[in-house]
């Protein structure tokens, strides 16, 4: 069914890997393997996945795809999956220098995926996963007919957002946990400060402790009533432990949940994988691996990929550039107290220029290739762009802040504040760019309704999306939800009770759940 | 490596014809659709077929661009509301055909399937050329087996030059295409649509029948293999025109029904007989015939020449400002007990759905 790889892409493949390795990359075995481009859009709906669960959503995506492909809008150069082995895919249409680029691009992403702490707890032999999942829901639509299992997946898909990507990161196990946390008091017996029999009336005065043993008892019973005992983030997770649904209901979710977690990562992580496999195919190809007659084809291509637009971000664009940046600051020292404190703009403009050697590119061994070595392990977009955002970058590379202006009903540019520009990416990357909804009671009012809540971060969710979402959950969770969200800072509370929504203000006449932020 | 996706894109174009099904009443009333019956496939955009989600709303578009531009200028490739923009990525257009789209009609509509009036049932012969034989006319020489044949001849007895590869023809190397002679039961259908022209229609009647005449038509060439349309225009006189003409026309002056009725039959007469052909009738007024005793004249057509050769005669009512719009009482009064005779009443584009029901409701 696939091409088969050509004898000179698989020795190229070779001669690739070889370079890479002696820069220091280090990956798991990859294979290629070569696609038309009609099978590359059959794949990329999948995910790059041979196998997924059989659902009309992977069917929507290849339509577009499709569509995206023939009418010339798009084309998936290379695809690559986080797995060991890792498989990349290679589209056979291209030309033998893109063949070269797109190797040396997926070996970056697979040492990416290999050494970036936030991939550490992915499943590696994801490709077996999916196959399984694949036959478990196909079982399951045996079992229970293809509409009732495939309504259910559409119902969880509404949902799938709604998980912890740190939470792999949590150490739940109590053994675990450092024994010098403070002690909780447990016995709940109002403090006594010690004091000598005839003055512990006045030092623990009675009216006092008695007040104290009421708050306690209080306390104590508005915990035990407290479900669950904190908010959780991992709605899912939530989901799957506490909802009335079957056992092949809680097993697709389990799957769903499962294959989140999985693609959490890269999601965390496009600006900096997708930066780190640019600059090494750059490197790479420009070192080592071109031909004269191929360079003004790799130039088209690369920059082709590079392109910016405005009012549109590439992330390809901002990662290079920033690893970049990173690797000529350690290999200058512009970085560090001293520097920070050195308000010359003129002196910073050429500090420690005299560091860098002749020839224009320090390859293996200089500080700023063991700093993006070293940054490449442990961050993510996030932390990245947090950490290693300058100012001078961003007047470098011309970026702005633009804002919905109500009155010309276009975005217009607001200014090039370096403040705001980097709350603003920041804003978008956290938690994906979506809203941050925990479960705040799973008995409210004591009636086993479901209460989420909205932590708002400076933006409000949209109504109309969220009414349809509260109406799936209601699916699953089969007694009224709730949804508490601010909007025009006003605090609403959204309702759906399986019949219809409502909203409401939220005052002191409305419950409050187990817990409020 | 065996893919399902074809399975799943199956399922996908499932759900998004039961999308098109539950806003059938909303795409009858699109006329962008029209002007696209020329092309096999007609794209749809599809709403709400997007999974919903928490999601932040529109009304917090913000973001980091890059490139030149001072603050207060627009950011480039935003147009006017962005907003607007953004919501486009939700809609997916699909590509559907419009047979496809009329098989959707008639589910929805619980049309049944036209059944050809028996006797009228013809049989078209055909030829078609799959066989060989040894002899024929050398029109219809099969060169490439003849070819073969000759090659093949020619390296068995040796003549055959690879240097210089020339083939010569005997005889016996020639074979000809042959003919089987095919009965193909065959139904055609002659649709004659009629409309009133006078000054009472205005453009938006027009654009009324405009819609509905091409449900009409997708309709009924879902049911026929070969089908005809004629266009007639009338205020006074009646005359014959094109099909753009028919939707373009805007004339002046009075009605006189009779005169298209009477052009009507004339082309039944001289081109189509009801022995062959199954023939459909529409005619589109506002219903305000010039005289009484013109409005009898045109029912006594119906009955004696028209309706006994018909399978259906449409009269689609639409809602003019002038006029009295009597004629539909008319007909209802003087042929209310014919079944070939079926009439309707479009005020709005609403009305085309319940409007194509009544009329192919019967299945004629």
């Amino acid at each position: 069914m696939n091409i088969k790889l050509p004898k000179e892409i698989a020795e190229q493949a070779e001669i690739i890997a070889e370079y890479a390795r002696q820069e220091g990359l280090d990956f798991y075995p990859t294979i290629f393997e070569m696609l038309s481009s009609e099978q590359m859009s059959q794949v990329a709906a999948y995910c790059g996945f041979p196998k997924r669960y059989p659902h009309w959503r992977f069917g929507m995506e290849y339509e577009r795809l499709r569509k995206q492909h023939r009418y010339g809008l798009g084309r998936i150069y290379e695809m690559v999956i986080n797995n060991d082995p890792c498989y990349a895919y290679l589209l056979a249409d291209n030309m033998f220098v893109d063949h070269k680029t797109v190797m040396a691009h997926v070996y970056a992403h697979c040492d990416f995926f290999k050494h970036n702490v936030w991939f550490s707890k992915t499943n590696r032999s994801m490709i077996d996963e999916m196959a399984n999942h694949a036959t478990r829901v196909r079982r399951y639509i045996e079992r229970h007919g293809i509409e009732r299992v495939e309504q259910f997946i559409e119902t969880l898909l509404s949902l799938e957002n709604l998980i912890d990507a740190h939470s792999v990161f949590v150490r739940r196990n109590p053994q675990l946990e450092p024994k010098s946390q403070p002690a909780v008091n447990h016995t709940r017996e109002a403090a006594r400060y010690p004091a000598k029999g005839y003055m512990d009336r006045y030092i623990n005065p009675p009216d006092v402790m008695t007040a104290e043993r009421t708050r306690l008892r209080e306390e104590a019973a508005q915990d035990s009533g407290r479900f669950p005992a904190e908010p959780v983030r991992d709605v899912l997770l939530f989901l799957l432990e506490n909802a009335p649904i079957e056992d092949w209901e809680a097993d697709i979710l389990s799957m769903i949940r499962e294959e989140m977690y999985y693609f959490a990562p890269q999601g965390q992580t496009k600006i900096m994988n997708e930066g780190w496999a640019s600059y090494w195919h750059s490197t790479l190809m420009t070192r080592y691996i071109l031909n004269d007659d191929e360079l003004i084809d790799y130039c088209e291509h690369h920059s082709g990929t590079l392109a910016t637009s405005p009012g549109r971000l590439n992330p390809y664009k901002l990662g290079i550039e920033l690893l970049r940046d990173i690797e000529l600051r350690w290999n200058t020292g512009r970085y560090g107290p001293e520097f920070d404190a050195c308000d010359d703009m003129a002196v910073r403009r050429v500090w420690g220029k005299e560091k860098i050697p002749k020839e224009r590119v320090i390859g293996r061994g200089s500080p700023g290739r063991e700093k993006i070595f070293q940054v490449r392990a442990v961050y993510n977009d996030v932390t990245f762009l947090d950490e290693f955002l300058t100012p001078e970058f961003v007047e470098a590379q011309n970026l702005y802040h633009y804002r919905y202006d109500p009155n010309t009903q276009r975005m217009v540019v607001v200014n090039r504040d370096f403040d705001k520009i980097k709350s603003q990416l920041l804003f978008a990357l956290a938690n994906h760019g979506q809203p941050y909804i925990f479960v705040t009671d799973g008995n409210f009012r004591n009636r086993g309704e479901l209460y989420l809540t909205h932590r708002h971060a400076g933006a409000d969710i949209d109504i109309k999306y969220a009414l349809e979402t509260l109406k799936n959950i209601h699916h699953i969770w089969k007694r009224p939800v709730h949804l508490n969200a601010r909007i025009d800072d006003e605090p609403i509370l959204f309702s759906y009770d399986g019949e219809q929504s409502t909203q409401q203000h939220i005052d002191e006449r409305v419950d409050a759940p187990a817990h409020d932020f | 490596m065996i893919l399902q996706i074809n399975n799943d894109h199956q399922r996908f174009r499932k759900i998004v014809k039961g999308r098109i099904r539950k806003d059938l009443r909303k795409f009858l009333t699109r006329s962008e659709l029209i002007g696209r019956e020329g092309k096999k496939y007609i794209s749809i955009p599809v709403r709400g077929i997007d999974m919903p989600h928490f999601r932040y709303g529109d009304n917090n578009d913000a973001g980091v661009g890059t490139g030149d531009g001072k603050p207060g200028d627009a950011v480039q490739g935003s147009g006017a509301g962005a907003g607007g923009t953004e919501e486009g990525k939700h809609i997916l257009e699909v590509d559907i055909s419009l047979e496809e789209l009329a098989e959707i009609l008639g589910e929805e509509l619980q049309l049944p399937r036209i059944k050809p009036r028996g006797k009228h049932r013809i049989s078209a012969e055909r030829d078609r050329y799959s066989g060989i034989r040894q002899a024929g006319p050398e029109s219809l020489r099969h060169f490439k087996r003849t070819f073969k044949r000759a090659l093949r001849r020619q390296i068995m007895s040796g003549f055959y030059n690879p240097d210089r590869p020339t083939i010569i023809f005997e005889r016996r190397d020639k074979v000809y295409r042959s003919w089987k002679t095919i009965l193909k039961p065959q139904s055609n259908a002659v649709l004659i649509y009629m409309m009133d022209i006078s000054g009472s229609m205005g453009d938006e009647q027009k654009e009324l029948v405009r819609l509905e005449a091409f449900w009409i038509d997708a309709w009924l060439r879902r049911n026929y293999q070969g089908i005809e349309s004629r266009y007639i225009v009338h205020d006074v006189r009646a005359g014959e025109v094109d099909r753009e003409t028919f939707f373009r026309i805007r004339e002046d002056g009075g009605t006189r029904i009779s005169s298209a009725y009477k052009l009507a039959r004339a082309l039944i007469e001289h081109n189509y007989s009801p022995e062959e052909w199954n023939i459909y009738l529409f005619h589109f007024s506002d219903g305000d015939n010039s005289s009484e005793s013109d409005s009898r004249e045109c029912c006594s057509l119906l009955t004696e020449n028209l309706l006994p050769n018909l399978n259906l005669f449409g009269y689609c009512q639409v809602a003019s400002a002038y006029g009295s719009g009597n004629f539909i009482n008319v007909l209802h009064e003087q042929l209310g007990d014919q079944e070939t005779i079926i009439t309707s009443r479009v005020n709005t584009k609403d009305d085309i759905y319940d409007s194509i029901k009544t009329f192919f409701s019967a299945g004629k």
